[in-house]
């Protein structure tokens, strides 16, 4: 009684209730692969609470002070009030080393989320003709997390971030004609910038970024539930006008908040056992520093993967040189990666002619050139991403670090060349054994019918080929 | 179970071209020539070690080490003039650390040394070291305790002297030409030796530029990075960003596409 006075009083001043109705009897197809970017979506819930804890301690000031605290190895070090804000954080405040740790962890993992959710959508063609837009979306919330990431582990002003940054300038710098005066703009001053740099990373860190990044989600969202989901076609009642699918409550709620606990813990387990980005090991950043094997954090690994295996060579004029070489690796390729993913839905309406409305998904196989493709395009990808990682490699394997180099080279064309054809022909022969198999159960559902039909009676010229081999 | 059947015999190529690989690179470089061992017995260090010089080094480095020039205009590993260096005047020091991090006798002049099982017994060893010593006046086997080093100054030398080179927790890594080991296996002496060496492409570090104190505290610091303080959990091998993409991916990423596929199973009312 009591809950349906407050239920009709809140109704009453926002007249909502077509809108809950309507939420909770959204329909949600079954399959696993749907839930991806439901991972996505929860592990940046998690970013979004561990760094406004950690944006409570942190203090982005490049103010030079002498590290007195609890951690032993660095005490009477030199370093900036933000490097050593962080190494507070992780030693003198409550939770705060699990609270990074997580925070880090959260990272790595929603954007890897992000990259299996594309691939299910790209796979099954989900992209098509109504959710072209969502797709746009998701790819610009792609770009601006690598960059939110990015800024992220760089303004903690550790060896590594400082490593990170220098090459950020160069590839900033190496932009032509407007390369000088962005860098410059952006640092303030020539490399390593102004104290304002510091400030500028952190407000681009807990407000630009993550304000564009929430409002893209609630777009994207919106977008998803304006046009529903699309589905695969697993029974007859699913088709391009009909969905099948559970709805908000009781269906789909109660098994998306337990991918949110699942999410959660895996999270702050991740973070409370597995160290990531021990700053305190790597030490504060001095412009004359460096160490060997610096890498970004994952999701970058594929823009030094390409920095590495281009060959050094700059374009110039006289004097002066117009494209520096960090462009080729730095701004060329993700350009490249991000602008053929952005587009591929207009390509694909190019290559196919295919204009209509689908709401009914692909398997991979029954779209075979764009499988292929997105087959041969993401193994282009990994295979610069682990050149990357080509000198740890060396160090374990002892394979030759200038070979492995043109093995790279090579290897990033020939390997997906070879696997655009190798997948294009499986998805044809599964398509063919598919058509065989359809075409053996009609045949055999049109004998039995027939022979049910016919039991009294001689069989009819018409019903022999079906049934001639059955016993 | 074909498919059962077919993940193992995958895994055991896999295996069975790791441990190929493996034996491949652990290979010592050759065999030692030794005197019989009942003459041996009965030399003096000295003369010992003139036998094993002359039996498993003089090849490269000459008779009495003067060491061997090379074809014209070539130079050895390490940009060595010659097969193998002159050791007169390298002393004990430098014998020591080359033959107890198993660098020496080399397999091929032309390439880099590497750390390996030495085949020289302890006696053979300090009879080597005396011999070579002896060629000329040298520094002599130093003496560290890095119980005595100052961590904290220590890491801080380390990162702006070995860090570019041997990654900041000394996990090793690549520079043109060379392969810089990790130092999780060089012995508290073996890292006072090579600073002031500079074994193949390492620079030699003189007092000038790192003193004994000093040496004290990195050598303090390298021994720290064995057992460095994880604070944070598993340290998965202190070496930052890539160990933690594969986390990323082969444990979190798999357990939640498991997660999905377990409870996204088709609900039934
Ligand atoms: C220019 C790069 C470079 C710098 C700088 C450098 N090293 Fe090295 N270091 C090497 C290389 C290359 C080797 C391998 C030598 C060989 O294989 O003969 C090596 C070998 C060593 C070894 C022997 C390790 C083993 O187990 O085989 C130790 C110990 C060592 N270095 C310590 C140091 C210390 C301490 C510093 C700083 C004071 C330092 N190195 C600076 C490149 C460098
Ligand atoms: C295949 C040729 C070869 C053989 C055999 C060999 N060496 Fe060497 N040795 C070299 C080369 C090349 C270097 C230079 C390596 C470097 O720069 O790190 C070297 C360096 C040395 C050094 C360091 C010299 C310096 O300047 O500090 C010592 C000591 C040494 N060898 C001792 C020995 C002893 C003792 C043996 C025999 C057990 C031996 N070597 C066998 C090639 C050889």
């Amino acid at each position: 009684m009591m809950l349906r006075r407050v239920v009709a009083m809140f109704d009453e001043r926002s007249g909502a209730s077509p809108f809950v109705v309507k939420t909770l009897r959204y329909l949600f197809p079954d399959h696993w692969s749907f839930l991806l970017g439901e991972v996505a979506l929860y592990s940046f819930l998690v970013l979004v609470g561990t760094g406004t804890y950690l944006a409570l301690f942190f203090d982005p000031s490049l103010a030079h002070v002498t590290y007195q605290g609890v951690y032993g190895p660095l005490r009477g070090a030199e370093m900036s009030q933000a490097y050593k804000s962080a190494i507070d954080i992780s030693f003198a405040y409550k939770g705060g080393l699990l609270i990074r740790q997580t925070h880090h962890w959260a990272a790595d993992v929603f954007v890897a989320a992000i990259v299996m959710h594309v691939m299910r959508v790209f796979f099954t063609g989900a992209f098509r003709k109504p959710r072209e837009l969502t797709w746009v979306v998701g790819m610009l919330i792609l770009v601006t997390t690598l960059l939110e990431g990015y800024v992220g582990y760089s303004m903690v002003d550790d060896l590594l971030s400082g490593m990170g940054l220098a090459i950020g300038y160069g590839v900033a710098l190496s932009l032509p004609v407007i390369g000088g005066n962005l860098a410059l703009g952006l640092w303030g001053s020539p490399y390593p910038g102004d104290h304002t740099f510091e400030s500028r990373m952190f407000i681009a860190h807990v407000f630009i970024f993550p304000v564009i990044i929430g409002l893209l989600l609630g777009l994207h969202l919106t977008l998803v539930a304006a046009r529903h989901h699309a589905q695969f076609r697993r029974m007859r009642r699913q088709t391009n006008q009909r969905l099948v699918g559970v709805p908000t409550f009781p269906g789909q709620a109660p098994r998306s908040l337990g991918l949110l606990f699942a999410v959660a813990a895996v999270l702050f387990l991740l973070g409370g056992l597995v160290q990531i980005n021990p700053i305190w090991q790597w030490g504060p950043y001095e412009v004359a520093l460096g160490t060997n094997g610096a890498q970004p954090d994952w999701y970058l690994g594929w823009l030094i993967g390409a920095l590495r295996l281009m060959p050094g060579f700059d374009v110039t004029i006289g004097d002066y040189t117009l494209v520096p070489n960090p462009f080729w690796g730095g701004v060329l390729f993700p350009t490249i990666v991000i602008g053929l993913m952005l587009v591929w839905p207009w390509v694909e309406r190019r290559i196919t002619g295919d204009r209509r409305v689908h709401n009914l998904l692909d398997r991979p196989r029954d779209a075979p050139v764009r499988t292929a493709f997105g087959a041969a395009f993401l193994l282009w990808v990994v295979l610069v991403f682990f050149a990357g990682s080509a000198d740890r490699l060396y160090v374990f394997l002892r394979i030759s670090y200038t070979s492995m180099t043109w093995i790279y080279r090579v290897a990033t064309f020939a390997l997906p060349l070879a696997v655009f054809f190798v997948v294009l022909t499986i998805c044809r022969e599964l398509q063919r054994s598919d058509a065989l198999e359809a075409d053996r159960e009609a045949a055999e559902e049109e004998g039995e019918r027939a022979l049910r039909a016919a039991s009294p009676q001689p069989l009819t010229p018409g019903t022999e080929r079906a049934t001639a081999e059955r016993p | 179970m074909p498919r059962a059947q077919l993940a193992r015999i995958v895994a055991l190529a896999v295996l069975a071209s790791g441990l190929a690989t493996a034996t491949a690179v652990a290979q010592p470089p050759v065999g030692i020539v030794r005197p019989d061992p009942d003459k041996a017995a009965r030399m003096s260090p000295l003369q010992l070690g003139a036998q094993l010089f002359a039996g498993n080094c003089s090849t490269c480095h000459g008779g009495s080490g003067f060491g061997i020039a090379p074809a014209e205009g070539r130079r050895g590993v390490g940009d060595v003039a010659g097969a193998g260096p002159p050791l007169r005047g390298v002393g004990a020091l430098a014998a020591d650390f080359y033959l107890r991090t198993g660098y020496m006798p080399l397999g091929k002049p032309s390439e880099q040394p590497q750390r390996s099982r030495t085949l020289l017994h302890d006696n053979e060893i300090k009879a080597l070291t005396a011999y070579v010593a002896s060629l000329g006046k040298g520094p002599p086997i130093p003496s560290v305790h890095p119980a005595q080093g100052d961590l904290g100054r220590g890491r801080e030398l380390f990162t702006e002297h070995c860090a570019g080179c041997h990654q900041v927790m000394a996990q090793g890594g690549v520079v043109t030409g060379a392969r810089v080991p990790p130092l999780q296996n060089a012995t508290p002496t073996q890292v006072a030796e090579a600073v002031r060496i500079g074994p193949y492409l390492m620079p030699s570090f003189s007092k000038h530029q790192i003193s004994d104190a000093e040496l004290q505290d990195i050598v303090r610091y390298v021994q720290w990075t064995k057992s460095p303080s994880d604070r944070g959990g598993w340290g998965i091998s202190n070496l930052g960003p890539f160990p933690e993409g594969l986390v990323t991916w082969f444990i979190a990423a798999v357990v939640l596409v498991g997660t999905c596929v377990l409870i996204g199973k088709r609900v039934r009312s």
